[in-house]
């Protein structure tokens, strides 16, 4: 491997600030999410203060509220564990994904910038990159952006979740699902995505029809998924040649 | 504001699980070079990750989930907006909730 010299444009002001002010449309959909965290911290009587820091270290919130839903006391450190192992297992592929924005950086940019990676900062990343853009301080201005709304949605359902008490099919709750929605739309790249989405949408339905929890049915529909679209595309490619 | 010892080992334990997920992929990348069918499917990822994210996720909330889950897709694609687009999900689900009740 030869870490190049990183060339100008590859790691920008400009690219963190854009980054940041595009996602704050999608941090709408992490508001609620934060909130629930904060409350279930709560319940299993973490403190304010350990919340914060669960929060602001782990920053994954599907893994952080399935590990306190298996909190104990004394706290279950190999459960939390492994729960977040498992359930970030879908972040892997994304890293690899962004290679093209992440190959010129190396040191504390680039793991510093891997290690706040979200699923909504990704995606975002995936649209610039498509569009010719790989300043991956776009990726941390995204990603940092999104942190702060964590650290502040966490921080208010620690503090007031007990008064709120939303029932947990609000709409609400919603939010995150509406923001995944809203990101498919910039992600989609034509017709030759179709087959390998409902691939992917089927095989995810498929895996959770078998019982199976997180993060099989992900793991399965994004594999499948993929897989189909890297078949078709050899298939095409041989067909032209 | 206490910070207790068992607490701190887990959210610790969490925290390098979850950067090992969120670094392994792309730290195996960097060191292999990857089979161009790989390479394919990490171009079809992106999509194929989200899809798969949100199937189980709608299937779950039945039909109303699908009719939110769709305007809000409608309202990005028309409108480009995802404040837009997420509160239009949110108060589409509300509103067939509400009308049910």
């Amino acid at each position: 491997m030869t870490p190049a010299p990183a060339p100008a444009g590859s790691f920008t002001r400009t690219g963190f600030r854009r980054g940041a002010r595009t996602a704050l449309g999608l941090t709408l959909g992490l508001a609620p999410f934060g909130l629930v965290v904060g409350m279930a911290a709560d319940a299993k009587g973490l403190s304010m203060l350990e919340t914060l820091l669960m929060s602001a270290l782990v920053f994954a919130g599907t893994s952080q509220l399935v590990a306190l839903q298996l909190w104990s006391d004394p706290a279950p450190v190999l459960a939390a564990t492994l729960a977040c192992l498992v359930i970030n297992l879908r972040l892997a592929p994304m890293g690899a994904a962004l290679a093209p924005a992440l190959d010129r950086l190396s040191g504390l940019r680039l793991w510093g910038t891997l290690a706040v990676l979200v699923d909504n900062s990704f995606a975002l990343m995936v649209t610039e990159i498509r569009s010719g853009r790989r300043d991956a301080a776009f990726l941390l201005g995204a990603s940092l952006a999104m942190w702060v709304v964590w650290m502040v949605t966490t921080l208010l359902g620690h503090a007031f979740g007990a008064a709120v008490r939303l029932p947990p099919g609000h709409p609400i709750f919603f939010a995150s699902v509406a923001a995944l929605m809203s990101i498919l739309v910039p992600l989609w790249r034509g017709r030759s995505d179709v087959f390998p989405w409902c691939v992917a949408g089927l095989l995810a339905l498929g895996a959770q029809g078998l019982g199976l929890g997180a993060p099989w049915p992900v793991l399965a529909g994004a594999l499948g998924g993929a897989a189909t679209g890297a078949a078709l595309d050899r298939h095409r490619d041989r067909g032209r040649a | 504001m206490t910070l207790r010892w068992d607490v701190l080992a887990a959210i610790l334990g969490m925290v390098a699980a979850t950067f090992l997920c969120r670094a392994g992929g792309y730290a195996i990348l960097r060191v292999t070079r990857p089979p161009p069918f790989i390479q394919a499917m990490l171009q079809h990822l992106p999509g194929a990750i989200f899809v798969a994210f949100l199937a189980p996720a709608l299937a779950q909330g039945g039909w109303p989930a699908w009719v939110a889950g769709g305007s809000a897709l409608l309202v990005q694609a028309r409108l480009g907006r995802m404040v837009l687009s997420i509160l239009t999900g949110v108060g589409v689900l509300w509103a067939i909730q509400a009308l049910q009740w």
